[in-house]
């Protein structure tokens, strides 16, 4: 059991999720900076993730697919906005199309990685992402399909974006 | 309620195509139990029974006209920026489910560089 606790602020549309590790720091710190271990974990089973771009410097960008079960692909990158190894990492996440290039239509989330060294030895990791507004934070979650809870959102966003058009 | 049992039940309701076409309908417009029972070619009481379970996930809201008793779909509900957050959730704790696994089998291994 690593995630220790979880924040909402749904006026500033942000989740903050913390985990503790066994881990050092340095090691923690792999995972997202070896593409082989990112890929490993940032996509579900079921999605797995490949990493194709991978260059964490300020102004950098990671880009990576994800493979569904019917040979479906949907594609996403970072824009790296800051790089403190082992410590902290902040991007902003956003989707891509088949080619790969960023999606004006798809928000953009930002993300802030903190890394923390515990007192045992473990590492401390606390995620923020916040989401631009409402919207674009339903949709990210519509995206969020490999997770499995998408059927039933996927409709209701169909739907809802049926309406829109309408009225 | 708590935020999981929320999601359980949100995830049961829509499990079921009946269900999910129900709400489909019903956010296009109010319907009727007896008109929607009449599109199923199904009973009253089964349709008053998919209703329930709609109304329960908070997916659907009932109200009583004459004798008529009419469901329309929650728009607000799915729209719900707790209800959003508790998804966005679910993603990065099983993204942080898989990441510790993997840090866990890597670092026990001797801590591979």
């Amino acid at each position: 059991m690593s995630v220790t606790r979880v924040d909402k602020d749904p006026n500033a549309l942000t989740m903050t999720i913390t985990a503790a590790f066994d881990a050092p720091v340095g090691a923690v710190w792999q995972m997202w900076e070896n593409p082989r271990r990112l890929e490993r974990w940032w996509g579900p089973p079921t999605y797995p993730a490949t990493v194709v771009d991978h260059d964490l410097i300020p102004g950098g960008r990671v880009t990576y697919f994800m493979t569904g079960p019917e040979g479906d692909r949907y594609s996403g990158w970072w824009l790296v906005i800051a790089v403190d190894a082992p410590h902290r990492l902040e991007f902003e996440d956003g989707f891509a199309d088949d080619d790969g290039n960023p999606d004006p239509d798809m928000p953009v989330t930002m993300t802030r990685v903190v890394l923390t060294e515990q007192a045992n030895g473990g590492t401390l990791m606390a995620i923020a992402s916040t989401f631009p507004s409402t919207e674009a934070m339903e949709q990210i979650i519509a995206m969020g399909a490999e997770e499995g809870m998408t059927l039933a959102l996927d409709q209701i966003d169909e739907l809802l974006r049926d309406e829109g058009g309408v009225g | 309620m708590a935020a999981q049992e929320q999601v359980d039940l949100l995830f049961h309701a829509l499990a079921d195509a009946t269900r999910r076409d129900i709400v489909m309908r019903t956010m296009q417009g109010e319907h009727s139990i007896s008109s929607l029972a009449r599109s199923y070619a199904m009973s009253f009481a089964a349709v008053q029974k998919h209703v329930a379970l709609l109304e329960r996930a908070e997916l659907v809201i009932k109200r009583r006209q004459g004798r008529e008793q009419l469901v329309r779909g929650n728009v607000e509900a799915i729209r719900d920026v707790h209800a959003l957050l508790d998804q966005f959730e679910a993603v990065w704790r099983s993204r942080i489910d898989r990441f510790g696994e993997i840090l866990a089998t890597d670092w026990n291994e001797g801590g591979t560089t």
